[in-house]
């Protein structure tokens, strides 16, 4: 119990990401609104997110801003600095996030217009009548 | 231009002509159809060019702005992805003579918006077949899918809502991706393939290895459709536009089993994947299930086109379970699947873009005796179908040959019944549209009568004879195909 | 005796697929369209002709279409059993053409141009079957010939034709698909090859369980030698114009599976394979149910057509049985069954065809007192069924009297009796027919008007007749085709 407990305590900041995840999986899965089935997506996509930027980061890191006349003199201790490659990739993948939410509520808003509602149960319902 | 950067081109020319389409197709659009069959009868050419120079000289690597791997982000030629390269070209361009067709017809005024994303998802194929850096994989394939969304959703009436149900599986797998690729960084840290499949075998971490590929592979099964994670497939491909319908049903499945192929093949090593009996005996169970069951759906729906999208879930099976054999004749038989269930595909969607154009629908109610009024056509799919039944000598039987020989070859008897349960229902789907074309005249009982021919007009029509013929000149050339370009893929030891 | 490189096999089974266009084409002018058609019947005759002599002195014309897979192109390549076929199926066509022009004309059949397009695809399969080099090029000639003759089955368009149509494909189609295909890809597993060879590919290499399993599969698989349970298409094919059952459903078709099982004892599993592993008595078996019951189903039928299927059922199970035997006579009888039955039943269909050109009439039960006003066609009927039913002076004799001894010499006493009831039983059936056409007067004011049919349709059947008989007295050529074809 014990052991477990240290090892969540240990990782907490996974911990969270993987429950954050759930939470939006659930959204995605379970609700019958679009509009949380899609709040449930950017959930998802913003606990990976974190999880990225997580892997980067070291204990007693600093920013990865490094002088270059320093740099270029004295090298780099890499265990100073956390690693940046994480970050920049996730900016890549909050846009592409950000473009599929987009494209999502457009689609959304045709939905709309084509049904009234964006209740799963009411849409089905006509498309039975 | 250069020769050795010419695959860069052959994907960066459609992306170029999108942007042109999307500035100056609005406003003139009779510069659409130029800039669409210019440009990718350009990559037809340059692919074909790329893939001569592969198969002589090996595989071409290009860092993009000069960033040295494994830092930079690295495009690699080898023979897969130029056999990938070349197909998607083909096929985007025989589609694209359709599609210019039925979206002017079905959507007027908005050629221009269609054509953008048309030419951007194809951009996006040749860069994920080009790709050789995990997290760009992810970047395109989001790529693609975006604008697969768009294209799906401008269809008519369920459209939209069968794209929005697309965007949240699409999503879902992507994310599950990205985070199977999240391990690999940790694990490595590196997203360079090559570099990936050099460190991962030394790191001993099997717990974490295994999680990451569950997850890759996951996400890759939902973007395929495999069963059961196609739900999301048929009525995407179903209410999409028939235009975009015709260039990505091919398409966009077998580019993703391509991906899969990619990530066992050059990212996890096969010797890590197969490394559990289970994992690979579960996949081919789980395949044979997808193969049985997605022609069984077929049988269920009234129109012609929601049966071939269930079809089309049924042949993700044949290839996922190909690739999990693990032994070289169902690696071959995949790979080869993958042209040929492009073509075949390919070819019943240009029949179903015709019969659209002329008739409204391809409702089997609607069909009947359409092989009076549309004879060429329908002769085109008689072929379509006896490719997908596995009939000789269309390219179909050749890949079943393979598939089902190395399922014999490694024992596993589920996946050679249930190929060829498929192949018999296949039988039946078709010839019970065959039927209805062939009998339809009874009710108005004028089979004596003059014919009335309706064909679509020689732009879908010429293409479409053009892919029926290259079904059976595909299934000929079998042999110099596998052995000069598939037989390279195959890693030794398989 | 190494294989000669020849363009003539291709030509031979390619031109009546080629011939389907000019067919097509002069759709408007049907006087063209049938010249297209006895043209080409009679170049294809001339080619196959041409190439005897070569077959007779031993040696084996090759031509590779496309290397598709490993060790398994697609060939062709004409040796003694397939020049056999061939011979059969290209001499009867020609004859068959010009019934059908007779027979078409005079019923004012619709479509005729595609009738006549989907012949010519099918007796290019046919020679295509014949001429295979191997189990695959078989096996997609096999499937062309299937489809090719859907449209000829469901000429008619109506509803019975759909339902004939679509048990035909079921039937036939499912079991080359099911069961064939399979077997054909553990054979290829198993051996490597799908050459024919004579002595078979499996010696040694399959055990007898496997080769037992493939020989059911085989057996079954080619369904168009329908043995039962898998010969229910057959009588429904029997939907068709006369001169496609006469032709397709009592020669090339049927022959085809027959064939196709006699390319599978003699050259994939091998005789001797199979008589080591005491195989030979499930095919003698299989076969002997289904001339038994088939022969007695015949008896009960009074449609004209359907007699005569069953007694095709019957009478391919002769074929099977001969080879079944594994023992040099019986084997020789069942190949020269091959080439006396289909002369004498393609004679008995152009006689049913004749008959309701000129009645109407397709029961028996109303075709008394018909022979006075056709002599000429009950005498061809009657010299066919003779043929038939194996007595001389027809060439059925020959073939028939070869399998009595062979199963004399295996000492299998279920087979003599087998052999024997089902000749009554053949007799049975057909005489009847005869008898009410000569001594049965027709019913009061019935059969004024009935003459022969059209000189079309007379002269294929009087010479089929004939050529009946010719082959009793002149069997020798046939002879030393069987005999090469076994290594005799």
């Amino acid at each position: 119990m014990e052991a477990a407990v240290n090892e969540i305590v240990a990782k907490y900041n996974y911990w969270i990401y993987v429950v954050l995840m759930m939470i939006g999986f659930y959204a995605m899965i379970g609700k019958r609104n679009l509009v949380k089935k899609l709040l449930g997506m950017n959930i998802f996509q913003t606990a990976i997110i974190l999880f990225f930027v997580s892997t980067g980061v070291k204990k007693g890191g600093n920013i990865p801003i490094v002088d270059k006349y320093q740099a270029l003199a004295g090298g780099v201790d890499a265990a100073t600095i956390v690693n940046p490659l994480p970050h920049v990739l996730m900016l890549t993948a909050i846009v592409v996030g950000v473009s599929v939410t987009g494209v999502a509520l457009a689609v959304l808003l045709r939905i709309y217009k084509e049904f009234g509602t964006l209740e799963e149960d009411e849409i089905l319902e006509k498309l039975q009548r | 231009m250069s020769t050795t950067n010419l695959h860069l081109f052959v994907m960066v020319v459609p992306l170029l002509s999108a942007l042109a389409i999307n500035l100056f197709g609005r406003s003139n659009r009779f510069l659409i159809a130029p800039l669409v069959l210019g440009s990718l009868t350009f990559s037809v050419f340059g692919s074909i060019l790329v893939t001569g120079r592969v198969l002589r000289d090996g595989p071409i690597s290009y860092t993009v702005g000069n960033w040295q791997p494994p830092f930079g982000i690295e495009l690699v030629v080898d023979p897969l992805s130029a056999m990938m390269m070349v197909l998607i070209a083909v096929v985007a361009l025989l589609a694209s003579f359709s599609s210019l067709q039925s979206v002017a017809k079905e959507l007027p005024g908005r050629e221009a918006f269609f054509f953008t994303l048309y030419m951007i998802l194809i951009a996006g194929l040749f860069g994920l077949v080009l790709t050789g850096d995990a997290f760009n994989l992810y970047v395109l394939l989001e790529i693609t899918s975006i604008t697969t969304y768009g294209l799906v959703a401008m269809g008519p009436g369920r459209a939209a809502r069968a794209s929005f149900n697309y965007i949240i599986m699409g999503s879902i797998g992507a994310c599950f991706y990205l985070l199977g690729v999240g391990y690999i960084y940790i694990l490595t840290g590196t997203l360079n393939m090559a570099d990936i499949a050099r460190i991962l075998p030394t790191l001993n971490a099997p717990g974490a290895t295994a999680t990451s590929i569950a997850f890759v592979l996951i996400g890759l099964w939902i973007k395929m459709a495999f069963f059961p994670l196609h739900g999301w497939l048929p009525t995407a491909y179903g209410y999409a536009p028939t235009g975009a319908g015709t260039m990505v049903a091919p398409l966009m499945t077998k580019v993703t089993v391509y991906l899969m192929i990619r990530v066992i093949l050059s990212v996890y090593t096969p010797a890590l994947v197969f490394a559990n009996g289970w994992l690979a005996n579960g996949v081919l169970w789980a395949a044979a299930i997808a193969i049985v069951s997605g022609s069984s759906l077929a049988l269920g729906q009234k129109d012609l086109r929601h049966m071939l999208t269930f079809i089309i879930v049924a042949e993700v099976g044949y290839m996922v379970g190909g690739v999990f054999l693990a032994n070289a004749n169902g690696l071959t038989g995949a790979v080869l699947h993958i042209v040929n269930d492009a073509l075949m595909t390919l070819c019943l969607f240009l029949v179903v873009a015709a019969i659209v154009y002329r008739q409204g629908s391809v409702s089997l109610s609607s069909m009947q005796g359409i092989f009076r009024r549309m004879p060429w056509t329908m002769a085109a799919f008689v072929l379509g179908a006896l490719a997908m039944i596995g009939v000789p000598p269309t390219c179909g039987f050749f890949s079943k040959w393979y598939l089902i020989l190395g399922g014999i070859d490694g024992g596993h008897w589920e996946f050679v019944i249930a190929l060829v349960i498929s192949s018999l229902i296949n039988v039946v789907l078709f010839f019970r549209v065959i039927e209805i074309g062939y009998f339809g005249a009874l009710e108005d009982g004028g089979h004596h009568g003059p014919v009335q021919y309706q064909e679509a007009p020689g732009w879908m029509l010429n293409p479409l004879m053009l892919t029926a013929v290259l079904l059976v000149v595909v299934g000929l050339s079998t042999g110099p195909l596998v052995n000069n370009l598939i037989r390279l893929i195959v890693p030794a030891g398989f | 005796m190494t294989p000669i490189f020849s363009i003539w096999p291709l030509v031979a089974v390619l031109i009546s697929l080629l011939g389907a266009l000019p067919i097509l084409l002069s759709d408007r002018k049907p006087n063209l369209r049938e010249g297209w058609t006895i043209l080409i019947a009679i170049i294809k005759l001339a080619i196959v002709a041409s190439l005897l002599p070569g077959v007779l002195a031993g040696h084996t014309y090759v031509f590779t279409i496309a290397r598709v897979l490993p060790g398994v192109p697609i060939e062709l390549r004409v040796d003694a059993l397939g020049m056999i076929f061939a011979l059969v199926a290209s001499c009867l066509w020609l004859f068959t053409s010009l019934y059908s022009i007779g027979y078409m004309r005079a019923l004012q059949e619709h479509a005729q141009t595609r009738y006549f397009a989907s012949f010519a695809v099918a007796i290019s399969s046919t020679l295509g079957i014949a001429f295979s080099g191997n189990l695959l090029t078989m096996y997609l000639f096999y499937e062309m010939l299937s489809l090719s003759t859907y449209p000829l089955v469901t000429h008619e368009q109506t509803a019975e034709a759909r339902a004939s149509g679509r048990k035909y494909l079921t039937y036939i189609l499912g079991t080359s698909i099911g069961l064939v295909l399979p077997a054909m890809l553990i054979t290829y597993h198993t051996a490597g090859t799908l050459e024919f060879t004579q002595g078979g590919i499996l010696a040694g290499k399959a055990s007898p369980e496997l080769l037992a399993l493939l020989l059911v599969l085989f057996l079954f698989g080619f369904a168009k030698a329908a043995l039962m349970p898998f010969h229910g298409w057959l009588p429904a094919a029997m939907v068709a114009p006369t001169p496609v059952s006469s032709f397709l459903h009592g020669v090339a078709v049927v022959k085809a599976g027959v064939f196709a099982i006699f390319r599978i004892i003699f050259d994939i599993l091998g005789p001797q394979t199979l008589q080591a592993a005491d195989l030979g008595s499930v095919i003698t078996y299989l076969a002997s149910i289904t001339l038994l019951v088939a022969s007695m189903i015949a008896l009960t039928q009074d449609s004209m057509k359907r007699r005569l299927a069953y007694s095709t059922i019957g009478q391919l199970s002769y074929m099977v049985l001969g080879a079944g035997m594994l023992s040099a006579t019986g084997m020789l009888g069942g190949v020269m069954h091959l080439a006396m039955h289909a002369f004498g039943k393609i004679t008995l269909f152009f006689c049913a065809g004749a008959i309701y050109v000129a009645s109407k009439k397709k029961y028996i039960s109303q075709m008394d007192g018909l022979g006075r006003r056709m002599p000429i066609t009950y005498l061809a009927f009657f010299l066919g069924s003779l043929s038939i039913i194996g007595m001389p002076p027809l060439g059925g004799f020959i073939s028939k009297w070869n399998l009595l001894i062979g199963a004399v010499e295996g000492h299998q006493l279920v087979l003599i009796a087998v052999l024997v009831i089902s000749s009554l039983l053949n007799a049975a059936y057909f005489f009847p027919i005869v008898y009410r056409g000569f001594f049965v007067p027709a019913a009061e004011g019935e059969g004024a008007g009935i003459r022969e049919a059209p000189l079309f349709c007379i002269v294929p059947l009087s010479v089929t007749a004939l050529a009946s008989l010719a082959l009793f007295f002149f069997p020798e050529t046939l002879l030393r085709l069987v005999r090469l074809a076994l290594g005799l």
